[in-house]
């Protein structure tokens, strides 16, 4: 047990801590015109908070982030309407129909990621294949890559199983005696769904919300490759000071800004729905 | 008021129900006895409405329940593992049928404290299910399928999950909530002590069919089949034959029975305490040899090897305690039984 936790804590140590701990010495530090493109921060502790200060006082960041959470926010809500129902599906059908479904769920995985983004560019684009049936059927051609709905399509259609597999999860774990309990108790379908099985998969939806929200909202290679340059989410920023910039305090000072903002949202929202279930149940 | 005719369920090619026919009576506790794979819980479930019968028909005070689904039915369902909902606290479980029904939020509170009372759990509601023992949890079942005062209750194994000592205080407690209510309940159970001690009627089932519906004593004296003598109190069951119009056992031996002869007799059962080793004034008499004996605590039981082979179990009342029994194994002893032991059986 001891020997399993030292394992998790090493891991944990050295794999998120330490380089986050590297980040935000990035961040602190002076940029410079070398190699690496900032200067050292010993002897003498040279530490420079102008990297936080700009992306505090420069509404350009701010608004990058805003519009990272809400694309987040809004393409979680997406994969939980579409993925909700799918894992119910799933979980409700015959045994042996169960494992092909999943499977079916995670094929995509099998395929590279940016092949599979490559490929909706060639669905998408001007006179691509779903302009080419539009038009089949007389309409006229639609502008869709290189717009805000082509990047909402890439990242739900990226992220949906990672809602699916652990709403599946929770709702194939549920005992069918309760909901046959409910509905002795005089519960119509839509109460049983509504008072037994959303509350008892409710762990399984917060984990899918995370695993959709926490890296949509640093996607980077989706808006860069199906969304228009409207589209300034904070990973794109985080790219290009890194990249075209060349400015590592700045992108550093991004960085550890997104990911406070990613663990603390989180802790909060968790800290709200316990306090909401606390109430209720008192 | 409730009444069954006629009832098949098919699962795939295996007949689950075939051709039940039941009546329950207002106020009764019929209790549906039978091992597992009987068909009893099916019948439960048919009733409750989770099970699609193929044929026949289910009526409560007359209103047929074919396709009605289980939250319109009248009837509530105490399940075998209770079932309670893991996330709403002992009230909200106990009320949760109640506020289906749209009541009133005061009129719930009132009745679920009602409930807890009824059940003795007092101070228990804002419990979680988790936090309960399992004889609490029962509790909380029963409470909760009463709640919304169902006009028949069907109990499925509802003390199948308690240790054995705090089933026989339970029987009693349900019994006793039953006679008070006045609910009709229909009790599934594998257990014949069960059985006899709860049921107003007991119906013993076998392979989807109902083989004989009684008080427990009719069916306990005078089983009409020899499944029903073995299976409700283990009877020693041996062949007989018909010789002018007298029964005679395989040995030779001509029986002495309390009623007429029927035609298509071909088996006698007798109670294994009816049977008596040593001296005795009954007419009936075997020999044989004690093969082996089991101590039950309060009473004892021989098996003994008659002359054509065939056992039998002969079981007395500990009454002096186990120094006063002088027989030992590998003795020969004399059995004897009076007329009014016989139970004759055509099938």
């Amino acid at each position: 047990m001891i020997a399993v936790l030292a394992i998790v804590w090493a891991w944990l140590l050295v794999l998120l801590v330490l380089p986050t701990l590297i980040v935000l010495k990035i961040a602190l530090s002076y940029p410079a015109d070398s190699v690496p493109p900032y200067a050292p921060m010993l002897p003498g502790l040279h530490v420079s908070t102008d990297a936080f200060a700009l992306i505090l006082s420069d509404p350009l960041y701010a608004q990058a982030l805003l519009l990272s959470l809400k694309v987040a926010g809004l393409s979680t809500a997406i994969c939980l309407l579409a993925g909700y129902p799918m894992a119910l599906a799933i979980a409700r059908s015959p045994e042996r129909w169960r494992n092909l479904l999943l499977m079916l769920v995670m094929l995509p995985f099998w395929t590279g990621f940016l092949m599979r983004i490559n490929a909706w560019i060639g669905l998408l684009q001007d006179d691509g294949w779903i302009n080419t049936i539009i038009v089949m059927l007389g309409l006229s051609p639609l502008r869709l890559l290189y717009t805000d709905v082509a990047m909402y399509i890439g990242i739900v259609y990226t992220y949906l199983p990672f809602m699916v597999l652990p709403i599946y999860a929770r709702l194939s774990q549920l005992d069918g005696r309760l909901l046959e309990a409910a509905a002795d108790l005089g519960a119509p379908p839509w109460q049983v769904f509504g008072a037994v099985t959303l509350p008892l998969s409710l762990p399984g939806v917060w984990a899918g919300v995370l695993l959709v929200f926490i890296p949509a909202a640093g996607e980077f290679v989706i808006p860069e490759l199906l969304g228009g340059p409207q589209a300034q989410l904070i990973g794109r920023m985080l790219w290009q000071e890194f990249f075209q910039n060349g400015d590592w305090p700045t992108a550093s000072a991004i960085a550890c800004a997104l990911l406070a903002l990613l663990l603390l949202l989180p802790a909060a929202l968790l800290r709200v729905g316990r306090t909401t279930l606390s109430r209720r149940s008192s | 008021m409730l009444k069954v005719s006629g009832l098949r369920v098919r699962f795939g090619v295996t007949m689950a129900i075939d051709g039940l026919d039941l009546a329950v009576a207002p106020g009764e506790l019929f209790v549906l006895l039978g091992a597992s794979g009987s068909g009893k819980s099916t019948l439960l479930r048919a009733i409750g409405g989770f099970v699609h019968p193929d044929a026949g028909r289910i009526e409560l005070d007359g209103v047929g329940l074919a396709g009605m689904p289980p939250h319109r039915r009248p009837v509530n369902t105490m399940f075998q593992s209770y079932a309670l909902f893991p996330h709403m606290s002992v009230a909200a479980n106990i009320g949760f049928g109640l506020r289906m029904r749209g009541l009133a939020k005061s009129a719930i509170a009132a009745r679920v404290t009602e409930m807890l009372e009824l059940v003795r759990l007092r101070g228990f509601g804002t419990r979680m299910p988790a936090q309960l023992s399992g004889g609490q949890q029962q509790r909380v079942a029963l409470a909760r399928s009463l709640a919304p005062r169902p006009a028949l209750l069907l109990l499925d194994e509802p003390l199948s999950a308690l240790d054995r000592n705090l089933r026989r205080d339970t029987r009693e407690e349900l019994v006793r909530l039953q006679r008070d209510l006045g609910i009709a309940f229909i009790l599934v159970t594998h257990d014949q002590e069960e059985a006899l001690t709860m049921a107003d009627r007991i119906g013993v089932m076998h392979r989807g069919r109902l083989m004989q519906v009684g008080t427990p004593a009719e069916v306990y004296e005078r089983p009409n089949t020899r499944f029903v003598a073995e299976f409700l109190g283990a009877a020693n069951v041996l062949s007989i034959t018909l010789r002018d119009g007298r029964i005679g056992l395989s040995s030779g031996m001509t029986l002495h029975i309390a009623t007429p002869v029927p035609a298509d007799a071909t088996w006698l059962a007798i109670r294994p305490e009816r049977v008596i080793i040593g001296e005795s004034d009954a007419p009936n008499r075997l020999s044989g040899v004690v093969v082996q004996r089991s101590y039950a605590g309060e009473t004892l039981t021989h098996v003994v090897r008659l002359a054509d082979g065939s056992m039998l179990r002969a079981t007395a009342a500990l009454r002096q305690g186990l120094n006063a029994v002088q027989v030992e194994i590998g003795d020969a002893v004399t059995l004897s039984w009076q007329p009014d032991a016989c139970i004759v059986l055509a099938q």
